[in-house]
């Protein structure tokens, strides 16, 4: 796992800023960028999935019910998901804090 | 032994090429680089050149094909001019943050509107913070030996930069001119191998330029800038070589009676032959005037200029563009930029000239710097001067 971006010196990078280690992605916390939040009513949840098909930034996935829920460090608040998911179990909410 | 050949300059850059035997050759044709291309092509089809020729859709797939080719470790050499140039820009500066060392041949001639296919400036400012080293020739010799040192320049493992060798549009690659080619055995022991260190490899699989965030952009940034200005002194090492070498003379700043004379012109490209003419003529006439040529633009050679016009009370520059709206010729602004902090600096006269081919004359040189003395006396109300409009 590469070390996080911001522990990176001018000196430190690669040639031509190259990634040579895997998984610098994986540490991006696009969940930043949100202002709406998925919000789950899982009773209403047929658990098909469609959501996680949807999702532009592939962040949603079971969670240990076995229901779809976006991991929110990384949802960026597109509300596709709520868009798609026809037992309408997904609201957006604002983000407030 | 090398030989000497009467040919037209563009057959001889394309054959500059052939003798740093490049891995791949991407390019469109544009006017007036076309005899380049078009030469390399033909050397690739009869066999006499073993290169992957890609003869792509536009000069954005030019140098896209370029990114692919240099990221793999090949030598990779690509030509452009003007719109050209100006289409293929966004991918212009991707290549140099990549530290992709492709060499591109640059026929300078004017952007439009209006239309013309001749020889101005305007093209090579409008790449001026690319990132690309640029390196300007003045006679169809320093093209073909500077096709040659670009490779090595910028395949060097310090450096590992991409390269652009500027030739006058028509002025330099229409002409024929007794050229000097290096034996194919020296050029083979002057020009490793080239050698990137972290070429695409499906073993070891990298990112290459990716997404940065604010938290890592500005690091990537410096690194890129650090780099060029530590590309100088390897092109001087590199220029250094080749002169001992090949018998050459090839220094950021060429000299011609410029150290003591309290008058100096300053060009850049294929009119500082003409220049020097008039320089001649002048001194010959009694005046004090000399003249320096501009071959590196980027780096920018900052101590090698104050050195060079330490002497100097009139500095004279010809520019062959206009940064609309701006101070002037680019070349006279950076000048005066480089020399203000200076204790002790010449007074720096600014002339645009030689638009879109229009040509300047030795009459017309001698006329610039008889013009310039006086404004350097008198002052002007003028940012700069416009040589040879009609009022």
């Amino acid at each position: 796992m590469a070390k996080s971006e911001s522990e990176y010196t001018w000196k430190d990078l690669e040639i031509g800023a190259i990634i040579a280690d895997p998984g610098s992605a994986r540490q991006y916390e696009s969940g930043t960028w949100r202002s709406q939040r998925p919000t789950y009513d899982f009773t209403k949840c047929i658990k098909c999935g469609l959501c996680s098909l949807y999702c532009p930034e592939g962040c949603i996935g079971e969670n240990e019910d076995g229901y779809f829920e976006a991991d929110l460090f990384y949802c960026k608040g597109c509300g596709i998901c709520a868009r798609e998911c026809w037992p309408r179990v997904i609201t957006m909410v604002e983000e407030v804090e | 032994m090398a030989t000497r050949v009467g040919i037209e300059v563009s057959i001889a850059i394309a054959d500059a090429v052939k003798l740093a035997n490049p891995d791949v050759v991407a390019a469109y044709p544009i006017t007036p680089q076309t005899h380049i291309v078009e030469h390399l092509a033909e050397l690739v089809a009869n066999g006499e050149l073993d290169a992957e020729y890609i003869p792509v859709e536009s000069e954005h797939s030019a140098m896209s094909a370029c990114l692919g080719s240099a990221a793999a470790g090949a030598r990779t050499f690509t030509a452009t001019a003007s719109q050209g140039l100006a289409l293929m820009n966004e991918v212009v500066y991707v290549a140099s943050p990549m530290r992709l060392p492709i060499v591109m041949a640059v026929a300078n001639r004017a952007l439009s509107s209006p239309l013309s296919i001749w020889c101005d400036h305007s093209d090579m400012m409008s790449v001026r913070d690319t990132g690309w080293i640029q390196i300007v020739a003045e006679n169809g010799q320093q093209c073909v030996d500077n096709i040659i040192c670009a490779f090595r320049i910028g395949e060097d493992n310090r450096v590992l930069l991409p390269v652009m060798v500027h030739m006058d549009g028509f002025n330099l690659t229409h002409v024929i001119e007794p050229i000097e080619f290096p034996e194919q055995s020296e050029v083979d022991k002057f020009l490793p191998p080239n050698n990137y260190p972290l070429p695409l490899n499906p073993d070891k699989p990298v990112a290459m330029g990716d997404f940065a965030p604010p938290v890592i952009f500005t690091e990537t940034k410096w690194a890129q800038e650090v780099n060029i200005q530590n590309s100088k002194k390897v092109i001087l090492e590199i220029w250094d070589k080749y002169n001992k070498a090949f018998g050459r003379q090839y220094y950021p700043i060429e000299k011609h009676h410029s150290d003591g004379a309290k008058v100096v012109l300053m060009t850049m490209g294929a009119v500082g032959e003409t220049a020097s003419v008039a320089i001649d003529e002048m001194r010959a006439g009694g005046q004090d005037v000399g003249q320096l040529r501009l071959r590196l633009w980027r780096p920018f050679p900052f101590e090698e200029l104050r050195e060079a016009i330490k002497d100097t009370d009139v500095l004279i520059v010809l520019d062959r563009a206009i940064s609309f709206g701006g101070p002037g010729g680019p070349v006279a602004s950076e000048i005066k930029a480089a020399l203000y902090d200076q204790p002790k600096k010449p007074r720096i006269v600014s002339f645009v000239g030689g638009l879109g081919g229009r040509d300047i004359t030795v009459a017309g040189f001698k006329d610039i710097v008889n013009k310039g003395m006086e404004i350097a006396r008198t002052g002007s109300k003028n940012e700069y001067e416009i040589h040879g409009v009609r009022e």
